[in-house]
């Protein structure tokens, strides 16, 4: 199906099914329930999941195929997210526009970007590309304060001009970002099922479909001859030359479109929540885009998108956990254990959590360079070989 | 013409940390072939070593002193540092001022043992993996790292002085013939270029003059033939890590006083000492140390008002943009060898 | 007029004198074999033809074109394809892969963004490689992954990506280098087989000169840079100044 085999098209079946049914998925605890902060199924996190993943997928289709560390990808964020606010306060309040031109203008800023630092490979590229993204950065937070608003970040006021829409609306505020007039983002509609309560939010459900167009075409991309020279790329660039291909158009098609993917997603952020900051761009942002693919499974299709959500839940759980969370859990044991458990996990949790983050990421590249996808693969094939073991003493058994 | 001495003044004290922490970056890559984005950890935990040291010697104990009252008339608290009791009110109070120059003696085992714990546990096993892989696992472990100290210490800055002698700035000007008050520039600064220089001349006589120093400079040259010769270069190669790490913790001891340590500044210079490394040619010691003070002079120079008012916002960048010049047009950098992470 | 014209060209490093005036011509269709002491300059010579080295002087003429200042990718593009000392391969893909590229670098040239296209659905390609794979025998193995195969294999299948370009000139860097007797004997015949069934020009470095007189129609003696004597295998076995530059190597 859509010009893809058997296997892909299941994977892409599944991504939609769980993007679709993410509100339901992700809120599997009853409201009001102590489990109930470990619900994801809220708007704004869901949007979240979606739109890194976007991000992580883009980011793979570079550093997966081709082997080439960028450190400097969220500055196409970045970008896309001022593009994208520069629309609503120029032109509307739509999104698509804006989107639009939000990977538009992370393409041609990626072009730039990846001409030059495509010229070198290695260590050298990934200092490069973190040395455009600082410069980048930089030059937001100070002269390039009359197009970014420097530290305060880009918004919306009541003062722009919205050439196709309203400067502000009837009761004096400034508009929200819609789809079509009537189809706001922050529309949501709630649905209650005896205690559980489940929403469904107009701004995800745009962000889903971008996801699952962003993931289809990069099925495409890697079943694709383009796909297939791009991990060549990766495996042996002498060999490249030598059969009369240039390496440097390819790498550079690839850094374009991740560019685009980042793009897109700055776009899809600004569309939720219509402000842009220079912080989105900071090399620390860089690096955990690199995180979340490493983590999900660099050069898998899925990896990617299972690496940002893993990491944004967390992110989001983890920093919830306050003490009295950990009283609460720890509370049966001695007191003394107590105090000292919720001591050592006080380490782990609330603002803490880039520490669980850090060690995690450490264990998963010595131990699981393939990410979680890899550590799938090994328990599936744990089980299997012990399957495929137990069908072969029962198979031996009836010959003696 | 004073302009311009004040600002490669104002360069050097920068210049000198990146110098430093760019020397150890460069040993860990010339030797072991590491790429360490945890290095600016290092530099941080000198930076916090100082901190605590500062903590420590204030350490005071609680005495009710009745002849005195507070404004509510309650009998005075007065704090007393342990060191007083220990040492005298006299000298105990110089030891305090000059914690962070004692904290260099703290410093140094702490560092070492900081290098060694790290290379042996960690990133031995990634001798013979990617680059990529190296950058991945120090960069999580720089995260790691810079939580912890951030859990122990806080978010915020803590101010760390300098000696009272070193307080205070002097006219630098006057001695060179200029007019007062034209070049003036804090001892401190004065004290840690000094240091720095200290530092790196050690370094290089360390390296030029004993028969570990020649092994190691054997091996950034050619790493397979000295490990043939039957040298054990693994043992060596730990301390060269401690070693590293020790140069690193230092140059952060002596930058409490002039930039208040908080959590994050070793990933601030770290970006910008890799930038440097590169500049300087991966793989070359004396690359290393050239750029360091090159570009932190360059980066005083930028910040100049007469340049910010022709190119604004040069100050911010010109470090980049000085790395990508150099890295297109000599791709090995200012000093660097054929070959040096090319492939 | 050969199809390969290689005028005085000549390459120095530093003070070092590499390659002085090298002549050579290699004839259409036949194997013109190169070989030398170490230090000859037989590498430099290779790597001034597929555009890894520019020479300082001279000319190197391909089918009547100057390949000088070309890019590799451009100089293959023209025809002429290179199997490196140490097989140079894909080492991440599986056999099929590494077929597949090669196949698409003759199609396509040397950059197209076919990113929506699909590789498994390249009918006409992926019967160009199977049969390329049948014909030297590693049909078997397409679904393998090259980094766990033998250097033998490697070898094969490097030259095997080479020929499924159909180059006019295939230019061997010491094909044999490493192999044990067994797997060098394969390699001759493989070559030999080449030769005989496929228009192609080939011209050969190599060391074993087991190797060379099974092979060569012409052979180049190269010592210090320079071509010492250019002539037929049997003419060159009994040449005093092959014999003086290679006293005791030969046999």
């Amino acid at each position: 199906m859509f010009g893809l085999n058997k296997k892909d098209t299941t994977l892409l079946i599944a991504v939609a099914f769980l993007a679709l049914c993410a509100p339901f998925i992700l809120n599997p605890f009853p409201e009001g329930s102590s489990l109930a902060q470990f619900n994801a199924g809220y708007p704004d996190l869901m949007q979240r999941f979606v739109i890194f993943g976007i991000f992580a997928i883009g980011f793979n289709i570079l550093f997966g195929l081709t082997g080439y560390l960028s450190f400097g990808h969220a500055a196409f964020l970045g970008v896309g997210s001022y593009s994208a606010v520069w629309m609503f306060k120029l032109l509307g309040m739509n999104v698509l526009p804006a989107i639009a031109l939000s990977v538009v203008v992370a393409g041609l800023f990626a072009l730039l970007i990846g001409y030059i630092s495509l010229r070198r490979s290695g260590i050298y590229f990934s200092i490069l590309t973190l040395a455009f993204a600082q410069m980048s950065f930089n030059l937001a937070y100070s002269v390039l304060t009359p197009i970014t608003n420097g530290e305060t970040g880009l918004q919306l006021t009541l003062n722009d001009p919205r050439i196709l829409g309203q400067s502000a609306t009837a009761d004096g505020g400034i508009p929200v970002t819609n789809l079509l007039p009537g189809i706001e983002m922050r529309d949501t509609f709630t649905m209650e099922l005896g205690p559980w309560l489940f929403q469904f939010n107009t701004g995800y459900y745009l962000c889903a479909v971008f996801l699952l167009l962003a993931f289809y075409l990069s099925v495409r991309i890697f079943r694709s001859p383009f796909g297939l020279m791009l991990r060549a790329v990766k495996s042996n660039q002498q060999r490249m030359y030598y059969t009369g291909l240039n390496t440097r158009p390819y790498t550079l098609a690839a850094f374009v479109i991740s560019g685009m993917y980042a793009g897109l997603a700055g776009g899809l952020m600004a569309s939720m929540d219509p402000l842009a900051g220079a912080e989105r761009m900071q090399w620390t942002a860089s690096g955990e885009v690199v995180l979340m693919t490493i983590l999900g499974g660099a050069g898998t299709l899925i990896g990617p998108v299972l690496g940002a959500g893993f990491i944004k839940y967390f992110e989001n759980i983890f920093s919830k956990i306050n003490d009295s969370v950990l009283h609460g859990w720890f509370g049966f044991m001695p007191d003394g254990l107590e105090n000292a458990l919720v001591f050592v996990s006080h380490f782990f949790v609330g603002k803490s959590w880039h520490l669980t983050l850090g060690l995690l990421f450490m264990l998963v590249v010595t131990f699981l360079p393939g990410g979680l996808v890899e550590g799938g693969q090994r328990i599936g094939r744990l089980f299997r070989r012990k399957s495929a073991e137990d069908a072969k003493s029962t198979d031996v058994k009836p010959a003696e | 013409m004073d302009a311009i001495i004040l600002q490669i003044l104002n360069g050097l004290d920068k210049g000198s940390a990146y110098a430093l922490i760019a020397l150890g970056l460069t040993l860990i890559f010339g030797t072991l072939g590491v790429v360490n984005f945890a290095h600016g950890a290092l530099f941080m935990i000198g930076a916090f070593c100082a901190v605590t040291v500062q903590r420590v010697l204030n350490f005071s104990y609680e005495t009710i002193d009745p002849s005195q009252t507070d404004f509510l008339g309650n009998p005075l608290v007065v704090k007393t540092p342990y060191v007083f009791s220990w040492f005298g009110p006299e000298t105990g109070a110089s030891i305090i001022d000059w914690s962070v120059p004692l904290a260099i003696l703290f410093a140094i085992p702490v560092m070492i043992v900081v290098g060694f714990v790290m290379e042996r546990g960690l990133i031995k096993h990634f001798y013979k993996r990617p680059h990529a892989d190296q950058i991945l696992v120090t960069f999580g472990l720089a995260i790691v790292l810079q939580e912890l100290i951030k859990y122990f210490y806080g978010a915020n800055p803590i101010q760390t002085g300098a000696p009272d002698v070193f307080r205070g700035s002097f006219d630098f000007g006057v001695m060179l013939g200029f007019d007062p008050n034209v070049i003036i520039y804090p001892y401190w600064r004065l004290v840690y270029f000094a240091f720095a220089a200290v530092i790196i001349g050690a370094v290089f006589a360390f390296l030029q003059f004993t028969t570990f120093g020649m092994v190691v400079r054997a091996g950034m040259a050619d790493r397979e033939t000295v490990g043939l010769l039957g040298i054990n270069i693994d043992k060596k190669f730990t301390i060269m890590f401690g070693l590293a790490a020790a140069v690193a913790g230092l140059a952060g001891v002596m930058y409490a006083p002039i930039n208040s340590p908080n959590y994050h500044m070793g990933m601030d210079f770290l970006v910008l000492s890799f930038v440097v490394v590169v500049v300087g040619g991966m793989g070359s010691l004396p690359g290393a140390v050239l750029a360091g003070f090159l570009l932190g002079i360059l980066e005083s120079f930028a910040s100049m008002n007469e340049i910010k008012s022709i190119l604004p916002g040069i100050d911010q960048i010109i470090i980049y943009l000085v790395a990508i010049i150099i890295l297109l047009t000599r791709p090995r950098g200012l000093m660097g060898r054929k070959g040096v992470m090319e492939d | 007029m050969g199809i390969l014209e290689v005028k005085d060209v000549g390459k120095r490093f530093g003070g070092l004198q590499a390659l002085g005036d090298v002549n050579l011509s290699v004839a259409e269709n036949s194997v013109h074999a190169i070989i030398g002491p170490n230090g000859a300059g037989k590498s430099t010579l290779l790597n001034c033809l597929v555009g890894k080295l520019i020479p300082d002087s001279g000319s190197v003429m391909f089918d009547g074109q100057s390949v000088l200042g070309r890019k590799p990718y451009e100089i293959n593009q023209m025809g002429i394809s290179r199997v490196f000392q140490t097989p140079e391969i894909f080492g991440d893909l599986t056999v099929f892969e590494n077929m597949m590229i090669p196949c698409f670098a003759k199609r396509d040239g040397a950059f197209r963004l076919h990113a929506l296209e699909n590789v498994g659905r390249e009918r006409d390609l992926v019967e160009k490689a199977e049969q390329m794979l049948i014909d030297v025998n590693m049909i078997d193995k397409r679904h393998m992954h090259t980094a766990s195969m033998s250097r033998g294999d490697k070898r094969r299948l490097e030259m095997a990506m080479c020929l499924v370009q159909e180059p006019r000139l295939l230019l061997l860097d010491e094909p044999t280098a490493g192999m044990a007797r067994a797997d060098t004997n394969n390699t001759i015949d493989l070559l030999k087989e080449i030769k005989e069934t496929r228009d192609i020009t080939m011209a050969i470095i190599e060391h074993d000169m087991h190797v060379v007189f099974s092979l060569a129609d012409r052979i180049t003696v190269l010592a210090q840079g320079t071509p010492l004597v250019e002539d037929t295998p049997d003419k060159i076995k009994g040449h005093p100044k092959v014999r003086e530059a290679y006293l005791g190597e030969a046999h």
